[in-house]
């Protein structure tokens, strides 16, 4: 039996090519979900062993147990070994639309111990886990979930926010690929415990393969879900719906323009009903949190008010890239040089990006910081859905926070001031302070003009209006795209102004 | 485009709730794009009105107002695709294209620790390097 995955970062590294040259080898390929070990896909299991990456042209040398590119056994593997895998439990082991496989490991075994609870005690076990937010924010989800529970009202709604589109993410991707009955099951679960009856998953579009696995697991398992019902929506390319009100209008079929909050979607959400909204990685912890024992043993874990455990995606010029979920505490030196390996390119690390594009980029001086959310906020970073992208030395800071405001221009949703119009001068600014300002043009120096400033800008003028921008998009931005993109550009401009001259 | 193609995409999706997206989604895939004939059947069978309509489509990336009938490679260059070097590979990119292929810009495709990455239809490709993304371009 060859196990090999069918991932869609196996198969855009060519995973396909192989099972077909195992198969025409006379094999049983069987398809499973990825170990994350994504350095080494298309990785290949034959009765524990691993064997990766391989190419077509491999495979005799694997059957006859000759290849260099054995790496042992998988389970034993440094990088597998020392996780704390919950949310990814199953993640190599099953294959993903296999109902067998779901409930000989566990599956649905949480939602079955749900339907005996009393409403309110389910709650209560997700409060005690003390699970928090995955999708960035961290707010409690058991607290989230009780304001749903107690708003008036009989049309509730379940909305898993799947707009996975932080550069250097791939957990939820992963889960709805790998394990996409753990996130159904979540979501029954939540379902039951706020009194809800309908589900919707956000997907964006940039996920295909995500997208039919969630449908064809959907129609297997709708018996054992109902009367709870669940409906994949997909998104159209904007990254600003993967905040919980801009998603929210666009499931109501709007523009994805964010909302102002109050009233909190937890009263007044999707079609101005109460509604959860809940990310991929938050769901797919419910039904572990569930099992007998379960609430205790997860908020065992982590340190501080950062319970349990967290799935860190390594990404960028790492050497050893993939999916690492460990409880919270784990230092960045940790996961960038032990765990990641360095850069892929040799060079030195001189970056390091947590949270996607709003995240602050880390210099290796501070690369003691532990992860959990507390630490990263006081440090003025994020931790938000747990990607680290690595830079070497080659990356151009300046560059990367003009493209952090590029990035906010040409995604903001348009309905508040400081981000729609701040991201747009954030990039004029960097390209002035980048040349060094600029001379007083004709206008600014006529006599009349007596407010304007008479001598143009100075590099230092400019770099105090582009921290004064900053602070005006941080505190007068609706949301989060606004708010933090002046992380990477702030952090950038304090740890690496030599890239700005 | 038809009216009665495009009415029938409406009534299949009439029973959804909040059933735009799916509708424009599915007015996309099947026109490769949605004109201003298609907003007005739309707001007509949704009681929108066409501003409402155009609103939404002139929103969301995925939508166009015109088609373009020419193969189209999707490259990530969101910043994990960035460090792993795929601006310096756009220039050569850009030049096997030349007008016969269209060069999209995705910001990731979750497949960030085997950058460079880019996605033709539903097929994905990572750990792209110059030559392999000029043949990716190249071949279709």
């Amino acid at each position: 039996m060859v196990r090999i995955s069918d991932d869609a970062a196996a198969l855009a590294c060519g995973a396909d090519a192989v099972a077909a040259a195992f198969e025409a080898a006379g094999c049983t390929v069987e398809r499973v979900s990825s170990w994350g070990m994504h350095w080494l896909e298309p990785l290949v299991e034959i009765d524990g062993r691993g064997w990766g990456p391989l190419e077509p042209g491999d495979v005799g040398a694997v059957l006859d147990d000759r290849s260099p590119k054995a790496i042992g056994r998988i389970a034993d593997h440094p990088f597998i070994a020392r996780q704390q895998r919950l949310t990814f439990a199953r993640a190599g082991k099953t294959r993903p639309l296999s109902q067998d496989d779901y409930r000989a490991s566990g599956g649905w075994a949480g939602l079955e111990r749900a339907r005996l609870l009393p409403q309110g005690q389910i709650i209560d076990e997700v409060i005690d886990s003390g699970l928090r937010g995955r999708g960035g924010a961290g707010f409690p989800a058991g607290i989230k979930w009780r304001t749903v529970a107690e708003a008036p009202g009989t049309r509730k709604y379940i909305v898993c926010n799947a707009d996975e589109g932080d550069s250097g993410t791939f957990a939820d991707r992963m889960v709805m690929e790998g394990d996409p009955f753990a996130l159904i099951e979540g979501m029954a679960i939540a379902g039951l415990a706020v009194g809800a009856g309908k589900g919707f998953i956000y997907v964006r579009s940039e996920y295909p393969h995500a997208i039919a696995k969630l449908r064809a697991a959907i129609a297997l398992c709708s018996p054992i879900i109902a009367p709870f019902d669940i409906e994949v929506r997909v998104g159209a390319g904007a990254y600003v719906c993967g905040e919980e009100t801009s998603l929210l209008n666009s499931l109501e079929g709007k523009r994805g323009e964010v909302r102002a909050k109050p009233p909190l979607p937890a009263i007044e959400g999707l079609f101005g009903c109460p509604t959860v909204v809940n990310n991929v990685l938050t769901l797919a912890a419910v039904p572990h949190i569930l099992l007998e024992g379960g609430s205790a043993a997860y908020g065992a874990l982590g340190v501080g008010r950062s319970r349990g455990t967290m799935p860190i995606q390594l990404a960028g010029n790492i050497r050893h890239g993939g999916l690492y979920e460990t409880a919270f505490g784990v230092s960045l030196r940790e996961l960038v040089y032990d765990i990641g390996g360095g850069t892929a390119s040799g060079r030195p690390v001189k970056a390091v990006q947590v949270g996607g594009p709003l995240g602050a980029y880390i210099h290796p001086d501070r690369f003691d910081i532990v992860f959990d959310y507390e630490s990263y906020t006081s440090a003025d970073a994020l931790i938000g859905h747990g990607g680290v992208v690595v830079f070497d030395d080659t990356a151009d800071m300046g560059r990367l926070a003009r493209f952090a405001m590029e990035f906010c221009a040409a995604e903001s949703c348009g309905k508040c001031t400081p981000c729609r119009i701040g991201a747009v001068r954030g990039v004029e600014l960097i390209d002035r302070i980048r040349k060094g300002g600029r001379p007083a043009d004709p206008v600014e120096t006529l006599a009349q003009m007596h407010n304007a400033a008479k001598r143009g800008s100075t590099r230092e003028s400019d770099i105090t209006l582009l921290e004064d921008l900053c602070e005006t998009m941080k505190f007068g931005s609706l949301c989060a795209l606004g708010g933090f993109t002046p992380y990477p550009v702030l952090s950038a401009l304090k740890h690496w102004p030599e890239d700005f001259a | 485009m038809g009216e009665a193609a495009v009415n029938a995409i409406v009534a299949r999706h009439m029973g959804q709730e909040g059933p735009l997206l799916p509708i424009l989604h599915a007015i996309q895939a099947e026109f490769g794009c949605i004109d201003a004939e298609a907003e007005r059947i739309v707001a007509e069978a949704l009681n929108l009105s066409r501003a409402e309509v155009h609103g939404v489509v002139s929103f969301y990336h995925d939508f166009t107002s015109r088609a373009d009938p020419r193969p189209r490679v999707d490259i990530c260059r969101a910043e994990a695709c960035q460090a792993r070097g795929i601006e310096a590979m756009m220039p050569a990119a850009v030049a096997a294209a030349g007008e016969r292929v269209r060069l999209g810009t995705v910001y990731c495709l979750g497949l960030c620790s085997a950058g460079p990455s880019a996605r033709v239809g539903d097929t994905v490709h990572a750990r792209l390097d110059e030559a392999a993304l000029v043949a990716l371009v190249l071949a279709h």
